[in-house]
């Protein structure tokens, strides 16, 4: 340990004693106590990690985020500065986050089904601490994940769903993180666990945006879990669009019982540096996951992703699709792992990713890993890094658009394929229209 | 309209245009025929302001401006079109949206208003029957999956949408057949006024059956060997091509 990690690790360990929480479960200081002693014992990975080869989180690493203030007096955001700040309608349920801390006057959710539970975390604790107990680090496990622990440990409120077999929720629920100007140098590092029982219906639009400019750096550091019951079908959006001052880490765990669906879209725009990890486990026969995303970053933004599709069960299908647009001297970095257990059978497994570079400076690194232990299997990964096609552009600029218009245009379509997968019309709508202003008119993210 | 003036190519160090002169003036329709590798579609291509062509020498002037300093796009909003030999898929784009944006885009090159959405698409409705095209195709991504018949109506639709003064069709026939073939040539056709012109680059006679030209060019090496009327082309079909290249 260095003597700059021995600091930051002091540092978090001063944090935690003083979090001391008041009230909660008994079980939840061992829990949280497991999960520091985790954090300490791992460190964070440096780029000797095979996980994190392409991304150093040095600049993560080298300070200690305060854990966010519990903000005092009235709230300085109005339902406007949501709006505004994060794609989303007044028709869907929505759980409003500033700096990490629930914010109940934001918020709007009582029009779910009765049976349906949607709580903040700390209510949770208090209303049904054995559901949570039952459930909370079962799929996010501590081991091997610093990040994971890091949150396990300091995770102070996030959003508990349960969604009880056959229920079917209509509306999208929208979990909606903002940073604002207080967040600069805090550490947020939400959690949210769903678990869908089986036959229920249920779409999450996690949105991870700021307001204002912290002007310096803040963490996000969150943490998913996800239980897809037999026959449910999870619909999941994550969208990030942090402060470019941010650094913004997201992992998300699935694990899905039979015949059952999740479907993620990560959409990733914002931060410093991002890492999105999401994990899914088809562990029930006939079971589908659908993974796809987006990244557009510029200057000297970096964006990683890994992906990891454990098959478990036969007769799973996996679809993945990932596109990255990259200018300035951003770096990308796609790492899409998928592991056919010899159980496994008729797995029916496709990855495609595809970045389009439009500077010579910016970079991709892209690493497709297939570990595949049974032998009755379809399965296909593809990879492309390339530029705008130049015949494309002079077709174009042959019918009177500009050279720049045609470039947008195109950039444009080329986002336009794996947006075109979002099934919430809004989002699409909103995304599309994100996307199409900064390609035809340089507006930002 | 045009005047080509001992015009000179190069791509990459192969010489492929050796000194081409033509004149085309308004209200003409004038054929460019030869053998495959002749030059002429990268003659063409050099009209409408392809990059990967360098002109070594010649000029080439259109409606008083020197054609060859204006960049692609201009060329388009002064009025010239060429009708792609391999029309270009853009997947993501639609079909509607594309043309609009071009449409705008030559209207306000030439100081007019452009066009809504709504406005638009009743102006298509009118072009799409022109080239029997069914209105869904405005929403496909363009030319993304189309056969090439399809692929060549929709150079004729844009070519009707953008109504230019100078159309250039490359070897707009190759691959159609003859329904197809008689629906292109209905269209541009339609499109022939006194105060427009039109230069048709094709390896087959065929086509001139139904866009009958004022005159005929035959390309080779480079070179226009032999210049005439309609009939020339004619006497290509029967006779082939050797004919010219040895009195040339």
């Amino acid at each position: 340990m260095t003597s700059a990690t021995k600091a930051t690790s002091d540092g978090y360990e001063q944090a935690f004693s003083a979090l001391r929480s008041s009230g909660g479960p008994s079980w939840l200081p061992a829990l949280r106590r497991e999960a520091m002693d985790r954090f300490n014992a791992l460190g964070f990975p440096t780029t000797r990690n095979e996980d994190w080869h392409f991304t150093s989180v040095t600049p993560i690493a080298e300070r200690v985020f305060k854990i966010a203030p519990t903000r005092s007096g009235p709230a300085t955001l109005s339902p406007a500065d949501v709006a505004t700040a994060a794609i989303g309608d007044p028709d869907w349920h929505r759980l409003v986050f500033v700096n990490g801390r629930f914010e109940a006057s934001l918020s709007a959710f009582a029009g779910l089904p009765a049976e349906v539970r949607v709580t903040t975390l700390a209510d949770a604790l208090k209303e049904t601490p054995e559901f949570v107990a039952e459930h909370l680090g079962k799929l996010a496990k501590s081991e091997g994940q610093t990040f994971t622990a890091f949150n396990t440990a300091f995770a102070q409120d996030g959003v508990v769903i349960h969604v009880p077999g056959g229920e079917v929720v209509e509306a999208p629920v929208h979990i909606v993180h903002i940073a604002d100007v207080h967040a600069a140098g805090a550490g947020i590092h939400p959690r949210l666990l769903v678990v869908a029982e089986p036959l229920s219906q249920l779409t999450i639009v996690e949105s991870f945006v700021c307001t204002g400019s912290p002007g310096a750096a803040y963490l996000t550091n969150a943490v998913a879990e996800i239980e897809v019951g037999n026959g449910a079908r999870v619909n999941h959006y994550k969208i990030q669009r942090e402060s470019t001052d941010a650094y913004h880490v997201g992992t998300t765990q699935v694990r899905q019982g039979r015949d059952s669906m999740y479907h993620s879209f990560a959409y990733a725009s914002g931060a410093a540096i991002s890492r999105t990890n999401i994990y899914t486990q088809l562990a029930g026969e006939n079971a589908e996951t659908r993974l796809n995303g987006l990244y557009l970053i510029d200057g000297t933004q970096h964006a990683d992703h890994q992906t990891f599709v454990e098959h478990l069960a036969p007769a799973c299908a996996s679809r993945e699709l990932y596109k990255g647009i990259l200018d300035g001297s951003s770096h990308g970095v796609f790492n899409g792992k998928v592991y056919v257990d010899p159980i496994a059978q008729k797995t029916d497994g496709k990855q495609t990713n595809h970045a389009l570079l439009l500077s010579d400076q910016a970079r991709v690194d892209t690493k497709p890993q297939l570990e595949i232990f049974a032998d009755d299997v379809k399965c296909t990964h593809g990879a492309t890094v390339g530029r705008l096609d130049e015949a494309a552009l002079f077709y174009m600029k042959s019918r009177g658009l500009g050279a720049d218009g045609a470039r947008a245009l195109l950039t444009y379509a080329f986002a336009a394929e794996v947006l075109e997968t979002i099934e919430v019309d809004q989002l699409r709508e909103g995304l599309e229209a994100l996307a199409f202003a900064r390609f035809t008119h340089g507006e930002q993210r | 309209m045009l005047t080509i003036d001992n015009l000179h190519a190069t791509a990459g160090d192969k010489e492929i245009l050796k000194g081409i002169s033509l004149t085309v003036n308004a209200g003409e329709v004038h054929a460019i025929m030869g053998p495959n590798g002749s030059g002429k579609s990268t003659l063409a291509q050099i009209i409408a302001g392809h990059p990967g062509y360098t002109v070594t020498s010649g000029s080439v002037t259109y409606e008083g401006r020197d054609l060859l300093a204006l960049q692609a796009e201009e060329r388009a909003q002064a009025g010239v079109f060429l009708a792609f030999q391999y029309p270009i898929e853009i997947p993501g784009v639609t079909n509607a949206y594309f043309f609009r944006t071009a449409y705008n885009e030559v209207r306000k090159a030439n100081g007019k208003e452009e066009l809504d959405p709504i406005e638009f698409l009743d102006l298509m409705e009118t072009k799409l029957k022109l080239v029997e095209m069914d209105p869904a195709m405005l929403h496909r991504s363009v030319n993304a999956g189309f056969s090439g018949g399809e692929k060549k109506r929709n150079e004729i639709l844009q070519m009707a949408v953008l109504e230019p003064k100078l159309a250039i069709l490359d070897e707009t026939d190759s691959g159609l057949d003859i329904d197809a073939l008689r629906v292109v040539a209905g269209g541009v056709n339609a499109l022939r006024r006194p105060d427009n012109a039109a230069i048709v680059v094709t390896h087959y006679q065929r086509l001139l059956n139904y866009i009958v030209p004022d005159f005929v060019h035959v390309l080779a090496n480079g070179r226009i060997v032999k210049s005439g009327g309609k009939e020339l082309a004619l006497e290509l079909e029967a006779r082939g091509y050797d004919w010219v290249l040895e009195a040339a």
